[in-house]
């Protein structure tokens, strides 16, 4: 019994969403909405909210963590694992359910909490610090190896407003990687900094990790949950669905994913043409790098119609877009039809993306609507070793044109053109 | 509620290995912890060495504002009240009866606006990180007290210009100040915790603290006041504050009395009520904020 480190029973957490939102049609009627507001607060005051306004962030999950043991948390965006990881770091009290905690517990939700620009990097390693809960002889101790770590000896003294963002990274997972409670938690907080210092984070977290200390592991970033930890558990809306080795934890977590998201209310500018709907098909992408993507679009058409170009762009988390793919159907017959449109060799990396679309009817535009569905590509497929040992080094595999000048002649530049 | 059984979690507290914490879904009013707060003192002195280190970065005039303030409003209360309007000052000079009272006075009305926000503006302390939540509005009401001490200097300058000699009451004045802290504490509770919920206290405070500085003897005398009237008015804790340091400072004949008992009564019952609400709501803290 006494080398469990984390028993957590029952737990469920309920959160206001706030109700219903009405539209409203004029500026007016805002303002008077606005106005009402108060009245009908104020009403309200007192009385627990309609239960219509609720809602489970988290629901009868049970588990518990030996001592020592390093667990991953997975599952998708809103599924509940920040909500799980503040319960037990005591941000957020639970609705129900009991957590027991054996140990001193340490919580990393962000890096960087309570820094204070103005400060200097020093200051702000003392006053981090002491919000993450060591002492204040505990941060002398390690203050040269934190200042190390983050690699800012030169900028120590300098207020952090002045650092550039990497210098700032570093400096808040520094502070945050020497912080040594028996209990670690820890949220996606690996996903900062440059390449080179997220390599060194994860062996600072792979460290901690065989020092014996009991670590809570949120990622998305399948990679590292793999290389951490040999446990996981899958969260999916608000529910433990699964809690065993890791392996099978990210297959499963695949399968939770694997519903096709869709995307309704894409507006058109023809008369005769709507987009019912927009899908990512999850269960026709194989895992794997450039596999190819399928979406589906359901239309309806009024009346047949002519030339209509389907173009599907694909934009990276940074907003750039990195693929577009379009192609011309000479007829689209009337009634409602699904158009399957595949994107095979697209060589987009494992990543968030979102989609744009956009659809043009005998050339003119009926359909652009940006950032409508979001899709994820993972990076957890038998290929891992390939894309690591053949597509790192050569990225893109595109032809080059190659010619030979004249030895003698000059670089004009009209050689150059084909 | 969180319970800790065993030793009081002292962060840092080496190998405390046999530390049990048991987090469940708590209801109706809870326990204070103050131990639990004291455990956290050194985070409680970091924010506020914090809040008074970044005071004045960027400003032109410094810690100068510490003095400017209660100067000017000293010089446009001693125009409009003690010369214009000629009321009585106790035999006191009008600027360094003003002056004594705007020390006690800024600090209240700086400490007050200050904590008011201080959950609010912590936001992402509370979201992401765990420690008691009365850390927040007790560390802010710490760094005003640094402008007071600056303040201070200047009163002791005025009292050598104009011939005032202290007398053996100045003793008091540090209880005096306890009470202008305790008062500005427990008002921040409240404030600081209705605020999380309802942000019309962020647009409230600023005339909060007019009509509380207008309810206190601090641009007049409290001798103006009607004799039937001075009941209601002693139940202002900062009545007491303000009179009892005219009168450990300038001698002045409001000697600590009844009223300053009713005083200082007030000023613990709106702290501890204070701090019981607070405690009452920080758990919804890290979700409504």
């Amino acid at each position: 019994m006494s080398d469990v480190a984390i028993e957590v029973t029952g737990l469920g957490k309920r959160y206001r969403i706030g109700g219903p939102q009405e539209r409203y049609k004029r500026f007016t009627e805002t303002v008077m909405h606005t106005l009402s507001a108060p009245v009908r607060r104020l009403r309200r005051i007192g009385q627990p909210p309609p239960p219509e306004e609720m809602s489970w962030a988290l629901r009868d999950v049970s588990f518990e963590v030996g001592q020592g043991e390093v667990v991953g948390i997975i599952g998708r965006n809103g599924a509940g694992k920040s909500t799980l990881l503040k319960i037990i770091s005591r941000i957020t009290e639970p609705t129900e359910g009991r957590v027991r905690l054996r140990g001193r517990v340490g919580s990393l939700l962000e890096v960087g909490t309570g820094f204070h620009p103005e400060l200097t990097g020093r200051e702000n390693i003392y006053l981090n610090g002491a919000i993450l809960g060591m002492t204040r002889a505990e941060i002398e101790r390690k203050f040269d190896e934190i200042v190390d770590f983050a690699e800012i000896e030169k900028f120590i003294d300098t207020p952090v407003k002045r650092y550039s963002s990497g210098m700032y990274v570093r400096l808040a997972f520094a502070v945050a990687a020497h912080l040594e409670p028996e209990i670690l938690l820890v949220d996606e907080v690996l996903a900062v900094g440059d390449a080179a210092f997220q390599k060194k984070c994860l062996g600072k977290m792979g460290d901690v990790a065989g020092e014996g200390r009991t670590v809570l592991f949120v990622s998305h970033n399948m990679g590292a949950i793999q290389s951490l930890t040999r446990r996981t558990l899958v969260i999916d809306r608000g529910r433990l669905v699964a809690d065993t080795d890791t392996a099978t934890a990210v297959q499963q977590y695949l399968s939770t994913r694997n519903q096709p998201t869709e995307a309704h209310a894409i507006r058109s500018r023809h008369e005769a043409f709507r987009v019912d709907a927009l899908r990512f098909n999850y269960d026709l992408l194989e895992s794997g790098f450039n596999r190819p993507l399928t979406f589906e679009i359901d239309v309806t058409a009024d009346r047949p119609l002519h030339e209509v170009s389907v173009a599907l762009s694909a934009v990276n988390s940074l907003g750039a877009r990195l693929l577009t793919s379009e192609r011309t159907l000479p007829r689209l017959p009337a009634g409602k039809s699904r158009l399957q449109v595949t994107i095979a060799d697209h060589r987009l990396p494992p990543g968030n993306y979102n989609t744009i679309v956009g659809i043009l009817i005998g050339g003119v535009t009926a359909v652009y609507e940006e950032n409508v569905l979001p899709f994820e590509l993972s990076d957890v497929d038998v290929d891992n070793a390939f894309i690591v040992k053949r597509r790192d080094r050569i990225g893109a595999f595109i032809p080059a044109q190659i010619r030979v000048l004249e030895p003698t002649a000059s670089l004009d530049e009209k050689k150059w053109l084909p | 509620m969180v319970s800790l059984q065993r030793d009081e979690g002292l962060p840092g507290a080496q190998a405390a290995q046999e530390r049990v914490t048991v987090i469940e879904a708590s209801s109706g009013w809870s326990a204070l912890r103050l131990g639990e707060l004291w455990a956290y003192r050194e985070l409680l002195l970091f924010l506020a060495w914090r809040d008074v280190s970044v005071r004045y970065k960027q400003t032109l005039l410094g810690a100068a504002w510490a003095i400017l303030q209660p100067l000017l409003s000293m010089i446009v209360f001693t125009l409009i009240f003690g010369n214009f309007a000629g009321l009585p000052s106790d035999n006191v000079p009008y600027p360094v009866l003003t002056y004594t009272a705007l020390l006690p006075w800024q600090y209240f009305a700086t400490a007050m606006s200050n904590a008011s926000n201080s959950l609010v503006g912590s936001a992402n302390l509370l979201t992401k990180v765990y420690f008691p939540r009365l850390v927040i509005p007790v560390a802010a009401v710490l760094p005003a007290a640094v402008d007071f001490v600056i303040a201070f200097v200047i009163l002791l300058v005025m009292m050598l210009i104009y011939g005032i000699t202290p007398t053996w009451n100045v003793l008091w004045l540090p209880v005096f100040m306890l009470l202008a802290v305790v008062t500005a504490l427990g008002v921040s509770l409240w404030l600081s915790a209705l605020n999380v919920q309802y942000r019309d206290v962020r647009y409230a405070v600023p005339f909060l603290v007019q009509f509380w500085m207008y309810a206190s003897p601090v641009a007049y005398s409290s001798s103006i006041i009607p004799e039937r009237w001075r009941a209601l008015y002693g139940l202002n804790p900062m009545t007491g504050v303000i009179e009892g340091f005219r009168w450990a400072l300038l001698g002045t004949d409001t000697a600590p009395g009844v009223f300053t008992l009713i005083s200082a009564g007030i000023a613990v019952l709106i702290l501890v009520s204070g701090a019981f609400y607070f405690t009452h709501m920080e758990k919804t803290f890290a979700d409504v904020v």
